[in-house]
This record gives structure tokens, sequence and C-alpha cells, in this order.
């Protein structure tokens, strides 16, 4: 046992006990705070193993970002402060598949590693990390910024309910008639019935008309 | 270092992952439950790097991160949708099967929930 092998166990031990709380707490926010202490302790084995750059991209994008968004998300929804009833399923199931998994998992990975010792890396510095993205992985990198932007522009049109009224006046071809389908047609101005659920296949059919037209 | 350490640490998470999104039924936990298990995907790629010497899975692992915050960030807007139309974040009250006059009872609610919205 070395200072690496303590520090390994310790913020593993972390990092699964409040993964535990966050699947098992009643709390909502709790369970979002309890998702912090979690990735912050992953965040910790990456700096054990040696993965400077990718601990602090993991600091900076997963605390830093996701789990404010999960935050929000808590709080638009208009979660209870207190400890919410009715947030489970019954647990027998779940427990048998995700307690197979796990162990089922780590039985396999500890029968192949058994108690094998290996030298520490040296830690990876964030330049030879930037030589191999721009250079054996730069493809897969422009593809993932291309996602990134797809991800942004569907995040913005799902989230504002004034772009998804019938589908081809946002378009910059008012020619393709009032709407193909009958749901963007029964929608109509105002938020018709169901409007919110068509809207989706709407804004479907008035890309591929748009498609269409050009 | 023992490599077995950081590998069942990445086993139990993602087994814990499994239980959440099976177990939760409010969307935004389940989300939390996909969290840990893209962490314990993660971890494994940042091991597997420190005992075969290579950056692949460094790299990997940058990537898989830049996915989980464009999943959560459509994830998201899609919970939020919905809680809009429906006032609700439950998953197992989710219709997949929306019939075409379905939505004509709850009209009334959708858009006293957009004027909520609104103001």
């Amino acid at each position: 046992m070395t200072v690496a092998d303590v520090l390994l166990l310790a913020l593993g031990a972390v990092a699964v006990g409040s993964g535990a709380l966050v699947v098992t707490s009643a709390h909502l926010v709790r369970s979002g705070l309890y998702l912090v202490i979690s990735l912050g302790a992953v965040a910790g084995l990456y700096l054990v193993l040696g993965a400077e750059l990718v601990a602090w991209v993991q600091v900076l994008v997963y605390v830093g970002a996701v789990v404010v968004l999960l935050l929000f998300a808590v709080m638009l929804t208009r979660a209870p402060i207190g400890a919410s009833r009715d947030l489970d399923r019954p647990v027998w199931a779940a427990a048998l598949v995700g307690g197979g998994t796990g162990l089922g998992l780590a039985a396999l990975l500890a029968d192949a590693f058994r108690w094998t010792r290996y030298e520490l890396p040296e830690p990876g510095t964030a330049e030879r990390l930037g030589e191999q993205i721009f250079g054996g992985w730069v493809l897969p990198f422009e593809v993932l910024s291309i996602l990134l932007l797809a991800a942004l522009v569907g995040a913005i049109v799902l989230s504002r309910p004034d772009l998804r009224g019938p589908g081809p006046a946002v378009g910059p071809g008012p020619a393709v008639g009032p709407g193909p389908g009958p749901g963007s047609g029964a929608s109509g101005p105002g938020p018709g019935p169901g409007s919110g659920a068509s809207g989706p296949g709407a804004d479907d059919a008035g890309f591929r008309a748009r498609e269409d037209a050009s | 270092m023992h490599a077995v350490i950081p590998y069942v640490t990445a086993a139990l998470l993602f087994g814990l992952g499994v239980f959440g999104v099976l177990r939760r039924r409010n969307a935004v936990l389940v989300l939390m439950a996909v969290e840990l298990m893209l962490n314990a995907v993660n971890l494994i790629f940042v091991t597997a790097d420190a005992t075969l010497r290579s950056y692949a899975g460094s790299v990997f692992t940058l990537f898989v991160i830049v996915l989980a915050a464009a999943e959560v960030g459509v994830g998201l807007a899609i919970v939020l949708q919905y809680y809009r139309t429906r006032k609700a974040v439950v998953v197992d009250d989710v219709r997949l099967d929306e019939p075409e006059g379905g939505g004509a009872d709850s009209g009334g609610a959708d858009s006293d929930v957009r004027e909520q919205v609104a103001r």
C-alpha cells in the first residue's frame, strides 16, 4: 500500500458513497449537491492517476456547468424544498439489476487485474494531450464541435415556445403553404390543442419542406 | 498503484448509475444517474491510460465530457418543455403513444401553463 493507493481508496470511497446518496436521497437538491461531491472525488482520482488536464476539465465542465444546469432544472421544475415522497419506484428490481451490473463488473475487473502493481505514470501535461488531440484525433474533435453546435441549436429550439408555432412561418420561405400535416394545421396561431406535442412534427415537416424548396 | 482500486470504483459507480436510472421517477434525477454512469466510464478510460502509458484514453475522456454536456443540455430542454406542457417530470406518466386528439382535454391547462411561464 503506497500513498497513491491510500488516496485512491479514500477518494473512491467518497465517490461511491456520495454516488449512493445521489440515487437514494429523498431531497432533489441534496441529490444534486451529493453529485458535486461524487464528481469532485472522481476529479481527485484523475489527479492521482496523472491526468491533470482531464481533472481540471472535469471540475470546470461537470462541477461547474453540468451540475449547475441540473440544479437550474430542479429549480425550474418547482421541486419542493423538503423531502419528496413518491420519488422512487419499488426498490427491488432496480437493486437487482443495478447491483448485478455493478458487482458483476467489479468482480470481472478484480479478477482480470488481481493485485497487480503498476508504476504511476508521470503527470501528463496539457502540451502532450494537446498534441494528441490536434494530431491523431483532429477529425473527431471537429465532428464534436459540430455536434456541440447542433446540441446548442436544438436546446434553444426545444426550450423556446415562440419558435414552435406553425412550422413554416419561422422559415425564410413562406411559400410552402399553410403547414403540411394535420398537426401544425390544427395548432394554428395560438397554443391550440396539443400544440406542444405536435410541435416537433411541425418543425420537422417545415424543415423537410424547406429542404425541398432549396 | 494498484489498478484494481479505480477499476472497482468505476464498476460500482456504474452500478449505482444503473440503479438510479431504473429506480428514480423524476426525470432530473434520472439525468443525474446518467451522469454517474458517464463518469464511471471516464474513470475506466483514465485508469487504462495510467496502466497502458497512452494518451488515447484521456482524449476520449475529454470527448465524453463534451458529449455529456451536450446530452444534459438537450435532455434538460426536453424535460423543461415537458414540464411546461404537463406540469410534471414523472417519467412513468409520459405517454409515448399520444393520440391525435389526446391533447384536447389538456389544451386549457397548456395555455394556462404558458401564461404562467410568460409572466
